[in-house]
């Protein structure tokens, strides 16, 4: 099957039923993409599938055949952080960084959105990945920090 | 002390490893490929207490691409290394089952199809025994601390009024949201390397050493990316490491052991759950004559580190409050559920809880402001606290509380008709570093190289869990150096390096491995004046004289400086569904010197939030012996929408012996916002709970009970 992962086209040959969060972990060897619980509850495997925010845990990598893949390593340009991901380390978002690549990619939607953000925006916005060491104070800053 | 102008320490700097957090370029242990390494899984009880009759391995399976470790493979002794030698490895054929989800067998395969397939062939049978299954049906007893000051028996006829209360306390899980996880790695010399995701390097190697017979040597730890701890990744990654270890060497090939979520929350330790009992004696004018305080910890089926989790809850119990009679008993029980261990506060969030929610009580019964007779109770310079410990310097309970009630603003009624709001506020002191003597017998060392390119290295075995070692070490490094933060790097936290400058717990890595890192540093600035790079030297804590502390009496300095917090929390309580929602949440927080002022609010924010889900809805029902909530879905924690914009203000007043003035605080806001959460219920619905978590049943059972 074939998919478009981080703007490149890639091909895998696997069961179809097999975990997105599995392809792209062991098969890709993209590690950035994290499994916190298994079944959808944390967002630590969120990745962007045609630039919306999914948990990889509860996807087939079926599901992906010809359409666009967003892993966290695909945020940086070349090597160049994103203002968000420049956001996150000034405004101290990452502490232990598990929860951080999905929180940056559910974060980059938001911050994509044409509209004003407010903070509760923020929070209803990134309410799906959840964070143990910030109290998402610095999370919410570092987002609102980059909106519009 | 350094006199040159700070040009690191202070100021927020980069994290170390932020660039590789944000861009998945952080190898956490589960992301460590391992070419031609096996999966391990761990066989586990399904009772809670028994005896194993018989272990059957189904003939008709194909075992030939599986490895299967008993105790009966053990090398060494089958125990967990910890305080006391009550914890097996694995339970052995014909041995007891103290709680479910008892390690009993190991397997390993190349692939996890097999692996399943293997775990699904294994027969358990077990000799079934009644367990015991709470605090009030134990009988058993881990340890026992009783502190006494003054005389409360004969200070009761002093007292014009007595208020007596009784609190309870519920488990909660750490839930760092990387769960617990190990790869081992045989190699021919007979060593084994271990990786994983760990707070403590050295009590894993320790462990292994004792379990698989290994020299100091041949027992290797290092330490991958860590994905958050809070406590959880203390003492249990000890376990996870040495099963790792055995089917490693059996299978003569390296093994990942990785937990699911599922196995995480219904194996690993949790916070205490208590029963805390106040008597507070008070004059008319609010004179505070006595406190008698009863705690009971449930540590669950072994002794972990309950004993000291014990001693910091009955160390802290009278709150942070000056009392000429104390008297503090306190017990820790055995039970048949999974043991409890180390979580941040380390037993201080249960006893202080009770002690905060007295106030209240008690200047409700007098008919005064709460906030007036914390003023008039709180411990200040000079004053004394429960073991007799004189308060000599850096005490910020008047500062944090001027500084959180300077900054809350007016409530505001909520506009929502269903919705009562309210304001509660607490004042909590925690202790920095290890108790009593604990410093003293641990000794932590680091070492620190100048080397021969101009830089600089700092070894230590200090974890970075996301609480900010890293940098903060090296800010205090460059600071003491007079150098940039560019000239000094760290050693890996690799037992095979880096000497054991202690665990990385108690609110102690700031404070004292990071003074040892800073007087290091300075001495290395001195000789290098003389000597020429390379060179290297070793620090290790020495105990001040002024530090006078007796074990069996628990008199004298409990801890070397204290952290002070005021916490306001806002409410707001639905009337018709019971549901609590913190709205706001200030915290003024003593900690000395903020080393890294962002990474500190982060610190603090994050073990806020940690306290509103235990305070509301961090619930664990037990349900034969298991949790019942043993998963994501239904074991919560807040999100960001359930979380109140947390507002940190920090309150700079120095401790002469912390690096640069700075004292311990990562455990400290954890202690705070429960009793506060609890206060502000109250405000707003004028009833009080007695027991968190302050679920929308208690709430309205209690609203209805009025």
């Amino acid at each position: 099957m074939r998919f478009t992962l981080n703007g490149r086209t890639v091909s895998l040959d696997v069961v179809g039923t097999r975990r997105l969060l599995d392809a792209l972990r062991e098969d890709l060897h993209l590690t950035g993409t994290k499994e916190g619980c298994g079944e959808g509850e944390c967002g630590a495997c969120s990745v962007l599938i045609d630039g919306e925010v999914v948990d990889s845990c509860l996807i087939a990598v079926g599901q992906v055949e010809g359409r666009e893949v967003t892993t966290v390593e695909g945020l940086a340009d070349g090597g160049r952080l994103t203002a968000l991901q420049q956001a996150f380390i000034e405004h101290g978002a990452a502490q232990c960084g598990i929860c951080t690549p999905g929180m940056l990619l559910a974060a980059h939607v938001l911050v994509q959105q044409s509209r004003q953000l407010t903070a509760d925006d923020v929070r209803e916005g990134l309410a799906g990945n959840l964070c143990r060491c910030t109290g998402y104070t610095k999370i919410i800053d570092a987002v609102l920090s980059c909106t519009k | 002390m350094c006199t040159a102008p700070l040009t690191a320490v202070g100021r927020s700097v980069p994290r170390r490893e932020g660039a590789d957090k944000v861009t998945g370029r952080a190898r956490y242990t589960d992301d460590i490929a391992v070419p031609g390494a096996w999966y391990g899984r761990t066989i586990r009880s399904t009772i809670a207490r028994g005896a194993i009759r018989s272990l059957t391995l189904d003939p008709a399976f194909d075992w030939s691409r599986v490895v299967v470790v008993s105790a009966d493979d053990i090398p060494g002794e089958n125990v967990v290394q910890l305080i006391r030698d009550d914890q097996p490895v694995l339970a052995p054929n014909g041995g007891e089952i103290r709680h479910k989800e008892e390690p009993i067998l190991l397997l390993a395969a190349p692939d996890r199809a097999t692996l399943e397939d293997a775990a699904s062939h294994i027969h358990i049978e077990y000799e079934l025994a009644t367990p015991v299954s709470d605090i009030g049906s134990a009988t058993e007893v881990f340890s026992t601390v009783d502190i006494a000051k003054g005389d409360v028996a004969s200070a009761q006829r002093e007292a014009d009024l007595v208020v007596e209360r009784e609190f309870r306390v519920g488990l909660q899980e750490q839930l760092y949201i990387e769960p617990q996880g190990a790869i081992a790695f045989p190699e021919a010399d007979g060593t084994i390397r271990v990786i994983g995701s760990l707070q403590c390097p050295y009590y894993v190697h320790r462990a292994l050493k004792r379990a698989l017979k290994l020299s100091d040597q041949q027992a290797v730890v290092v330490q991958a990316e860590t994905g958050g701890g809070f406590g959880g990744k203390e003492e249990y990654p000890s376990i996870v490491a040495v099963h790792a270890a055995l089917l490693a060497r059996k299978a003569g090939r390296p093994v990942r052991l990785i937990y699911d979520r599922h196995e995480d929350l219904a194996a690993t330790t949790k916070r205490h759950p208590g029963v805390i009992r106040h008597r507070t004696g008070v004059k008319e004018d609010g004179t505070l004559v006595f406190q008698d305080i009863e705690i009971v910890l449930d540590g669950g089926a072994y002794c972990t580190l309950t004993p000291v989790v014990l001693s910091r809850a009955a160390i802290h119990a009278a709150g942070a409050y000056s009392c000429p009679n104390v008297r503090i008993r306190a017990r820790a029980v055995a039970t048949n559920t999974p043991p409890n261990g180390a979580f941040r506060g380390f037993g201080a969030p249960q006893s202080l809880f009770a002690a905060e929610l007295m106030v209240e009580h008690v200047a409700e019964r007098l008919g005064v402001s709460s906030v007036d007779l914390r003023r008039k109770w709180m411990l200040r310079l000079g004053d004394t606290t429960a073991t007799g410990q004189v308060l000599s310097e850096s005490v910020g309970s008047e500062l944090v509380l001027d500084a959180a009630l300077k900054n809350a603003p007016a409530v505001r009624p909520s506009d929502r008709p269903t919705v009562r709001r309210g304001r509660g506020l607490s004042l909590v002191f925690h202790g920095s570093g290890f108790t009593g003597s604990g410093e003293k017998k641990l000794q932590g060392t680091i070492a620190f190289e100048a080397l021969a390119d101009g830089t600089f290295r700092i070894l230590t075995a200090s974890t970075e869990i996301g609480q900010g070692t890293k940098t903060i070490f090296c800010q205090l490094a460059a600071d003491a150096l007079g150098v940039g933060m560019d000239k000094v790097d760290l050693a890996p936290q690799d037992t095979s390096l880096v000497p054991d400058s202690g665990p990385t717990v108690a609110s102690r890595t700031a404070m004292i491995v990071g003074r040892l890192v800073q007087d290091a540093a300075t001495e290395v600035k001195e000789r290098l004046k003389r000597e020429k790079a390379p060179l290297r030297v070793e620090k290790s804590y020495i105990q001040p004289d002024s530090i006078h502390w007796d074990e069996t009496t628990y008199r004298g300095d409990a801890y070397p400086v204290y952290a002070w917090a005021c916490t306001i929390a806002d409410v707001d309580v639905d009337m018709t569904t019971g549901e609590v929602r913190v709205s706001d949440l200030i915290t003024a927080v003593d900690c000395g010197k903020a080393l890294h002022p962002v990474m500190a609010e982060g610190q603090i924010e994050g073990g806020c939030l940690q306290a509103v889900g235990w305070a509301t809805i961090e619930e664990i029902k037990m349900q034969d012996g298991g949790y019942q909530n043993d998963r994501l879905a239904t074991y919560l924690i807040p999100t960001a929408l359930d979380a109140p914009r947390i507002r940190t203000i920090l309150v700079e007043n120095p401790y002469s012996r912390g690096p640069f003035g700075a004292k311990g605080i990562g455990e400290l806001p954890m202690d705070g916002p429960a009793p506060a959460i609890i206060a502000a219920i109250h405000d707003a619905t004028g009833v009080w709970l007695d027991e968190i978590p302050a679920t929308p049943e208690k709430v309205l059972a209690a609203c209805a009970s009025r």
